[in-house]
């Protein structure tokens, strides 16, 4: 294969990946940015969206699609719902302490991969595709389902945007992370807030796991490496900042992709925490974050 | 009974009977409850043989430990049915390593020093094997392993190791070489798993493809924790005959999925591994270029025409259909081509414990030798997947392999090696180590 097509499977490949992580990871970023938790249960929520996925798409028969639509609509919001019993029941008592809700969340973790192992099993198990579509390309075939995988990320992070920056629930969002007692004293249900943005950020979360499932299966095990490179993309693009976290998320699944398929995936991984390391020297907020008061 | 009876009668020569009833009494219950002393009072010739099934019921090995799981229960009770081993019954004691090295290795220790199994058994993945073996080999246990890597053969491992129940992947791939060769292509590229297993396919096919003549142009290693193989499939030069693929875990679908994406119909021929299919059904959407490829079966998981009926009542007994599928789900594939494995080793374990006069675990080095002195298996009942040969000295059988081809969604097999095909110069020579 010559290099220009090969530099397009990857780039299209690097896209893929780009495309489900800057969902998961604007889902970390706006639960930290907003409540300053540091949720390490995140990959679990995707692993429930992806299992969940599984579930909801084997109630239905007939067409593939159906089984997918009812998973892209139930699944998020049975996640969200987790995640907002989670936030009453643990984040809440502990108040937001920044030290307990990581112990915290590394228990809910634990208890969800669990709870999955124990009623899903530990098999991967595969979501089909709501359409098997194949676009052959001259030099190679790429799957017609991963380009809509990075269109629907496109979609639905543009509707975050347009909630967090145009409606009235992203202003009181925004007003919240910028000053919590000051929006307080403004009569802004705080704590109402909390819950809902920990929701939306599982849900958000669970969504990329959805898009994923038809492409990689749904596993116990599957929650970690977003988990990771989500950490990644949150520390490059600055906490918080949905434009850092999409830029960081096109940077580390762009190189992922070329850098593993020109020379090897050790490689990609290597460079993606070496451009952490040099973020955390040179920009301790991130590319977009900003200094924290 | 007959001591404690002959006590009692000299004790009431000074006590009243009601005393002597309740010592006697007492006595007895002591004898009941009391652990290891009702072993050998009463029990030397009914206490269970038990054996630790160490069962990959989680992690990345999931499916095949399922089916272990229920090819060893399947054998185990048959065994029992014909009055179990030396006239004992067998006991299966499972536990879950969790398809990981570090678990492996504790549960072995689990088995030797909690359990008190008389052997282990059963684990496959390599790497769970190779964590797992000196653990083995200081406790002083047999493990028997249904695993297919060459770490067994290969004498790196220790004497307490054996791999009787399946052949070790030198020599799957070299009886296998010369059929792709001759009617498959010359120039071929592999891709495989980038740890042990996949290591011994890259190092024993190249060598035996260059020995029929052939070449193998590139090797593509996956790392194990991969969930996306796209990006890999650039590296297959366009000048390549034939595709050789083995994967395993939980991405084999994918992988097979993106593989078919990559090539629709064209692309050079496949020669897989079931690994890369094994518990996947092949009828599932997006595999229907497999049409016509061929992969490497150890037992065929389709019913062949041909099938004896020892094949038929093994197949029943583990609850497999003519399409290898569960009976009770048929989508729940089973894998087929490596599970036998488990049932053929429980009766070596088993004619070897009769010949070695097993008793406990003082005879463990006995039973050692006698399985270093089996030479043949003959097919059958106890060995469905076909006859093999054993050589002590590296603790590995040799046996038939299968190539079969997808046809209208099911695997017919096309060519069967001989035992021959598969043989190669010992490398080691295990019972020179101490016991």
């Amino acid at each position: 294969m010559g290099f220009g097509p090969h530099l397009l499977l990857a780039s299209l490949e690097g896209l893929v990946t780009a495309a489900v992580l800057s969902l998961t990871a604007l889902g970390l970023s706006l639960v930290f940015g907003v409540m300053r938790v540091v949720n390490v249960a995140h990959g679990e929520f995707f692993m429930l969206g992806a299992v969940l996925a599984w579930f909801f798409s084997t109630l239905v028969t007939g067409h593939p699609a159906v089984g997918f639509l009812l998973a892209l609509v139930l699944s998020p919001l049975v996640v969200g719902l987790v995640a907002l019993i989670c936030e009453r029941l643990v984040l809440r008592r502990l108040s937001y302490d920044p030290e307990a809700t990581i112990v915290a969340t590394i228990g809910m973790l634990y208890i969800i991969q669990q709870l999955a192992l124990t009623f899903y099993g530990p098999e991967a198990r595969p979501v089909l595709a709501p359409f098997n579509f194949r676009v052959a390309l001259p030099w190679f075939g790429y799957s017609g389902y991963k380009l809509a995988v990075i269109a629907a990320s496109i979609v639905l992070m543009g509707m975050t945007w347009f909630v967090l920056t145009r409606t009235r629930i992203g202003l009181v969002m925004r007003a919240t992370q910028f000053d919590r007692e000051t929006a307080q004293n403004f009569g802004i249900p705080v704590d109402r807030v909390y819950a809902i943005v920990f929701a939306l950020g599982a849900m958000l979360a669970a969504v990329a796991a959805v898009l994923i499932v038809p492409i990689q299966q749904a596993h116990y095990l599957m929650g970690l490496d977003p988990l990771l490179l989500s950490f990644i993309v949150v520390i490059i693009g600055g906490l918080g900042s949905l434009r850092g976290t999409v830029l960081a998320a096109v940077l580390i699944g762009l190189s992922d992709g070329i850098i593993s398929v020109f020379f090897s995936p050790t490689l990609a991984k290597m460079i993606a925490t070496l451009l952490v390391a040099l973020v955390l020297v040179f920009r301790p907020q991130g590319l977009f974050g900003t200094v924290a008061r | 009974m007959t001591e404690n009876r002959n006590k009692t009668n000299i004790l009431s020569r000074t006590l009243d009977r009601r005393t002597a009833l309740k010592g006697l009494g007492a006595t007895a219950a002591g004898l009941a409850v009391g652990p290891g002393f009702v072993r050998y009072a009463q029990a030397q010739s009914s206490e269970p043989i038990r054996i630790g099934f160490q069962a990959h019921r989680t992690g990345i090995g999931a499916a095949y430990g399922r089916w272990y799981e229920r090819t060893t229960t399947a054998a185990a009770k048959l065994i029992n049915d014909a009055g179990g081993i030396n006239g004992r019954p067998l006991e299966i004691v499972t536990e879950d390593d969790g398809t990981d090295p570090k678990r492996g290795a504790e549960v072995v220790e689990k088995f030797a020093n909690q359990h008190k199994v008389d052997v282990v058994f059963g684990t496959l993945f390599s790497h769970v094997v190779v964590g797992s073996a000196p653990t083995a080999g200081e406790l002083k246990i047999p493990y028997y392993v249904v695993s297919e890597g060459y770490h067994v053969a290969s004498g790196k491992l220790n004497r307490y190791v054996f791999q009787p129940g399946i052949t070790d992947v030198k020599a799957q791939v070299s009886s296998m070489a010369p059929w792709v060769s001759s009617n498959l292509g010359k120039k071929v590229t592999m891709i495989f798993p980038d740890y042990a297993f996949g290591h011994d396919h890259r190092d024993f096919f190249t060598a035996a493809m260059q020995a029929q003549g052939g070449e193998v142009i590139q090797h593509v290693p996956i790392p194990p924790t991969e969930s996306s193989f796209t990006r890999y499939l650039p590296q297959i030069p366009s000048e390549t005959e034939v595709l050789y693929h083995v994967m395993v875990g939980p991405g084999v679908l994918t992988f097979v999925k993106e593989l078919g994406e990559f090539y629709g119909g064209g692309g050079p021929k496949l020669f897989g591994f079931i690994d890369s299919l094994e518990a996947v059904d092949i009828a599932s959407p997006g595999l229907e270029f497999l049409e016509g490829s061929h992969f490497w079966e150890g037992m065929p998981r389709y019913l062949q025409p041909d099938a004896p009926d020892y094949v038929k009542a093994y197949r029943d007994a583990v609850g497999i259909d003519d399409n290898g599928a569960s009976k009770e789900d048929g989508k729940d594939v089973s894998t087929a081509a490596h599970m036998f494995g488990c049932w053929e080793t429980l009766y070596v374990i088993k004619a070897a414990m009769e010949s070695a006069g097993y008793q406990g675990p003082d005879d463990r080095a006995k039973l050692v030798e006698a399985t270093e002195a089996m030479t043949e298996f003959a097919a059958g009942p106890e060995h469905p997947q076909g006859d093999k040969k054993f050589n002590g000295k590296i603790h590995q059988c040799f046996g038939h392999q299968n190539i079969s081809q997808v046809a209208d969604g099911r695997l017919n097999v096309v060519h069967t090696t001989s035992i021959e095909d598969g043989m190669y110069e010992p490398e080691a020579d295990y019972t020179t180590q101490s016991l």
